[in-house]
């Protein structure tokens, strides 16, 4: 149901009741004044206390408080301005061997004793029918900590006609520069989660994440042709000073086709150059099908990282536990077991983490109390581990969890949930203009676009947002109706040469939907433009009706 | 705890009406009892409920508006929400395409509350699992799945006499089972608002079937085949399309149903003549609430698609009052008509061609053409002279809806099918059409 929200968000058509959120100035006054520890830990025990009385051998207790803000505005109006409060404890317990999960947002002491009873209650019925007991990696109390998203700028504190006025701004930049019509948005994220558990650990954390999207779209009504360029800034957990753009934080694109950015976002440049190149590619030149070499910048390269790096090696999946829905993968253990599976070329190195400053995985400790950590996924082009949560640790001989587990609301159950997953920067000194010069026949794709894999992560098809044609080294002009179709494992044995640090960055996705019910998560992906030789690419314009 | 009734939600939302200050004021409260059952390699992984309602209040002074949301509902935090609202109003640019709240409507009471969905309980659910655990190890196959049922109710007010309320109930169910080497897939999936419609043994039977003959699939080439497209297989891809009716994006020629050199295509025909759409709440099998939230206007019994011709598009408020048209409140439901043969019957009738049971991981490639990919999974069979012969390796699909009921060759009778990212219920007939577009082989199973 969450996903359904967010997706009617996106789509821009939900209707300002359905979409939740907070206020400025009263709100944030209340807001930045959140429960004390001391109450949140007193509520804690009670839980704790009643699951263990009930039967429980492990309980873990979280309490929270998600406050957002929504701004959506579309050409120079500003449709809604939604603030959403939630608060509740989800409990989950283990009893008999079995989990069991109940949440309530009566926060009152029989409430919460309420439904600690009805998790371990559930985990009796379940019990039945479990074959082998849950196994908990190990984690050693940390007592009462604190932790939170680094920030310079709260943007609670940010009056809301400012933000809207910064919406509105871009939105005329686009209009001005090309665009029939603009939308743009602003989503803020705050999730005060307190984590306590049987294990002695009492974990207060304040995270925060914000995204702007803005997308142009022109028209030609002649032609009854239409094209949509989307913005290429990155959702980020970090404060409102990303929107304070920095000239150190722009960055050239392979033969200055445009502009893209790092720590700090420049929203207004960014919607003209979108509303100018959504009219350029109206008339721009339609992709020749056939084999290409693809320069991929990390705008683009975040979501291919996400779909067939990522999620193949979340060890749910290998397992089987999302063969129901999200599927499982190709990535199995046997191949692990091995030591050999190459996965790509041997330039090909993905660490997963939950540490890089601005990264959308950033926390300070996961949904069962484990710390952030970082470690490798793939070394040397060779499969060597994935993602683990506590549960899970032992089948892959690890002796603590990965730190992978998350719930994205206080009322839904935490699992495996991806870190952050990134491409190494290439060790050479090589630069996108260099990577450009070496190559005859290729594209340069720039930004998401269509994006669709199957279920074991063979097969994929990705689209892009900007897409130049490169001739002999040079880079000639747009195309459009691009789609690179191929086999995960020979796409990533197909890479060919990846930039060095100066050009790593990242991008993110902001509503990563996974698991019954569909739970939405938020993860970056870092590289720097890669280059991936002879794949195959379709031409998708169609004429209907 | 206990769900609040029409009395006690009333109560909050006058009280939330008489806070307020602005010169209109939209209450919403949504709560909800949502109990579920997760069960992965033949045992359960996670189960749970979860009890939650939720206040949703919009404010306007002129033509600025504000929206808060709560769930917490003493007096203070009713006042508090209401006061945030108030505050982001006044503090909001005033939106040149407000719209006023509209006036009070009638609401004809539409079937969404079954009390044997309502008395599920932690044993019910845990039994769902049983049963499809059950056959899967007597068949030496691995299952997994998802059974989620909730209670809920929904109530709008606003300051012009506006006020709807109503109970709803709801289950879906569905299941996977795969054999242990990993090379048959079978799935099934069910949805109903009536738990006495609803038979785990007899669902769980369709996915072991599917995934006991799904084993030795033989790749065929990709190309332009002829489909058997369960309901499964076409509710995302036409959910998509559904989404894609307004009338504004038409006018504004940034749709599928934008006109060359101005205008929409309302009247037009773009499919086979068998294609009629339609969307009605009091649909026995698919009821959903008489109004829509967000807009609060009551809903209509609305042909979409009638004889293959475009027979409605959606209006909001707004742009109904530019254009001079009706507004139309969204739908909750989508009811394609079909005709009386069973699937079986479709493949009878079938010299050659492809069984779909279901398609995954939909995406929009081409807004202009509707142009969507993605692939068969979980059962895929070669048709010839009307029997099902082997199992085929899944596909990698481009196409549009539009084309697909274009290329209609026959309707089987109609099913009821929920969505997954589609914000629809529905009930939609198995297709066979010719000229499906599969454009690569997948190596999933």
């Amino acid at each position: 149901m969450e996903r359904r929200k967010f997706l009617q968000i996106g789509a821009g058509t939900a209707g300002a009741m359905l979409i939740p959120v907070f206020g400025n100035a009263i709100a944030a006054e209340d807001l930045l004044n959140p429960m004390a520890a001391s109450a949140k830990k007193a509520i804690a025990d009670v839980a704790l206390n009643a699951a263990t009385k009930a039967g429980a051998s492990y309980c873990d207790v979280r309490i929270g408080r998600y406050l957002n803000q929504f701004i959506v505005t579309r050409d120079l109006n500003v449709e809604s301005i939604n603030n959403t409060e939630s608060s509740g404890i989800g409990v989950r317990v283990i009893a008999n061997g079995a989990y069991g999960f109940a949440s309530t947002n009566n926060m009152s002491p029989d409430g919460v004793a309420e439904a600690a009873r009805q998790a371990v209650a559930i985990a009796k019925a379940n019990a039945k029918l479990q074959t082998e007991p849950v196994r908990l990696a190990p984690v050693k109390g940390v007592g009462e900590v604190a932790w939170a998203t680094p920030m310079k700028k709260d943007w609670r504190a940010v009056p809301v006609k400012e933000k809207a006025d910064m919406l509105i701004a871009a939105n005329k930049a686009g209009l001005d520069a090309g665009a029939t019509f603009m939308t743009g948005s602003l989503f803020q994220i705050n999730q005060q989660k307190y984590f306590a558990s049987t294990d002695g650990s009492y974990i207060d954390q304040d995270i925060h994440r914000l995204w702007a999207p803005v997308n142009a779209t022109a028209v030609d009504k002649a032609s009854g042709k239409f094209r949509s360029r989307a913005g290429l800034g990155s959702p980020v957990s970090m404060g409102y000073e990303y929107f304070d753009a920095k000239a150190s934080d722009k960055v050239r694109a392979a033969g200055g086709v445009t502009t893209l950015y790092t720590n700090s976002y420049d929203i207004v440049e960014d919607a003209r150059l979108a509303g100018k190149q959504a009219r350029e590619k109206l008339s721009a030149k339609s992709v020749e099908p056939g084999k290409y070499d693809l320069v991929l910048s990390p705008e683009h390269l975040f979501l291919t990282i996400h779909e067939n790096v990522g999620h193949p090696t979340e060890l749910d999946r290998v397992l089987g536990y999302e063969a129901n829905y999200a599927g499982t993968s190709f990535a199995s253990l046997d191949k692990w077991e091995t030591k050999k599976f190459k996965y790509g070329a041997e330039r090909v190195n993905f660490v997963a983490d939950r540490t890089t400053p601005g990264s959308l995985g950033l926390i300070g400790y996961d949904d069962e109390g484990v710390r952030a950590k970082k470690w490798d996924i793939i070394r040397n082009g060779v499969l060597v581990n994935y993602q683990a949560t506590r549960d899970q640790a032992h089948i892959i001989g690890e002796a603590e969890s990965h730190g992978c587990s998350y719930a994205d609301s206080w009322s839904t159950i935490q699992f495996q949930r991806m870190p952050n997953v990134s491409l190494e920067a290439g060790k050479a000194r090589l630069t996108p203009d260099e990577m450009v010069a070496d190559v005859k026949k290729g594209i340069y794709i720039l930004g998401r676009g269509s994006y669709s894999i199957d279920q074991q992560r063979y097969n994929f098809q990705f689209g892009g947002t900007l897409f130049y044609e490169i001739k002999n080294g040079k880079i000639v002009g747009p195309l459009e109706d691009v789609a690179y179709q191929a086999n995960t494992q020979e796409f990533w044995n197909a890479c060919s040469a990846i930039c060095d640090e100066r050009d790593w960055r990242m991008g993110g996705s902001f509503f990563d939907g996974k698991g019954q019910p569909s739970q939405v998560s938020a993860v970056s992906h870092g590289s720097s433009t890669t280059r991936f030789n002879g794949i195959n690419v379709i031409n998708t314009a169609r004429k209907i009706g | 705890m206990k769900q609040l009734n029409q009395e006690e939600v009333k109560r909050i939302t006058d009280r939330v009406l008489g806070f307020s200050k602005a010169d209109e004021c939209s209450v919403s409260v949504q709560g909800n009892r949502t109990g579920n059952i997760r069960f992965a390699r033949n045992g359960v992984s996670t189960a749970g409920l979860t009890e939650d309602t939720e206040l949703s209040v919009r404010v306007a002074f002129g033509k600025r508006t504000g929206t808060a949301v709560v769930n917490e509902f003493d007096d203070k935090s009713l006042e508090k929400a209401v006061r945030r609202a108030e505050e982001l109003a006044r503090l909001a640019p005033e939106n040149p395409e407000f719209m006023p709240a509209i006036g009070k409507q009638e609401f004809r009471r539409t079937q969404t509350y079954q009390g044997a969905t309502a008395a599920i309980d932690p044993d019910y659910r845990a039994e769902v699992a049983a049963a499809a655990i059950g056959q899967a190890r007597a068949k030496k196959l691995v299952t997994a799945g998802f059974f989620t049922d909730s209670t809920s109710f929904s109530c709008i007010a606003n300051s012009n006499g506006v006020f709807g309320f109503q109970e709803f109930t709801d289950l879906s169910f569905t299941c996977t089972a795969r054999t242990e080497d990993g090379r048959g897939s079978g799935w099934v999936t069910r949805s109903a608002n009536d738990a006495r419609r609803f038979n785990a043994g007899e669902a769980a039977a369709v996915a072991i079937d599917k995934a006991l003959r799904s084993v030795d699939a033989k790749a065929l080439e990709p190309g332009r085949y002829t489909v058997i497209l369960e309901p499964a297989a076409t509710s995302e891809i036409l959910g998509n399309m559904f989404s894609s009716f307004s009338a504004r994006s038409a006018d504004e020629g940034r749709s599928f149903l934008a006109k060359k050199g101005g205008g929409n295509r309302l009247g037009e025909k773009l499919f086979d003549e068998q294609v009629n759409i339609w969307a009605d709440p009091w649909n026995p099998e698919v009821p959903v609430a008489p109004w829509d939230g967000g807009s609060m206007l009551a809903r209509q019994r609305t042909d979409l698609v009638k004889n293959g011709r475009i027979a409605s598009l959606d209006y909001s408020r707004y742009w109904a009052q530019k254009t001079g048209k009706v507004a139309t409140a969204g739908h909750g439901n989508m009811i394609m008509a079909g005709g009386t043969k069973s699937l079986d019957e479709l493949v009878a009738g079938t010299k050659k061609g492809i069984v779909v049971t279901r398609t995954w991981y939909i995406r929009m490639v081409d807004p202009q053409s509707l142009l969507l990919t993605g692939l068969t999974r979980d059962g895929t069979f070669y048709v010839e002279n009307g029997k099902i012969k082997h199992a085929v390796k899944n596909f990698r699909f481009n196409e549009s809806p539009v084309t697909i009921l274009n290329n209609i060759e026959e309707l089987g009778k109609p099913e009821v099918i929920g969505g997954d990212e589609v914000p629809y219920q529905m009930v939609l007939p198995p297709m066979k059409v010719r000229d499906f577009n599969f454009t690569s082989l997948s190596d999933a199973v």
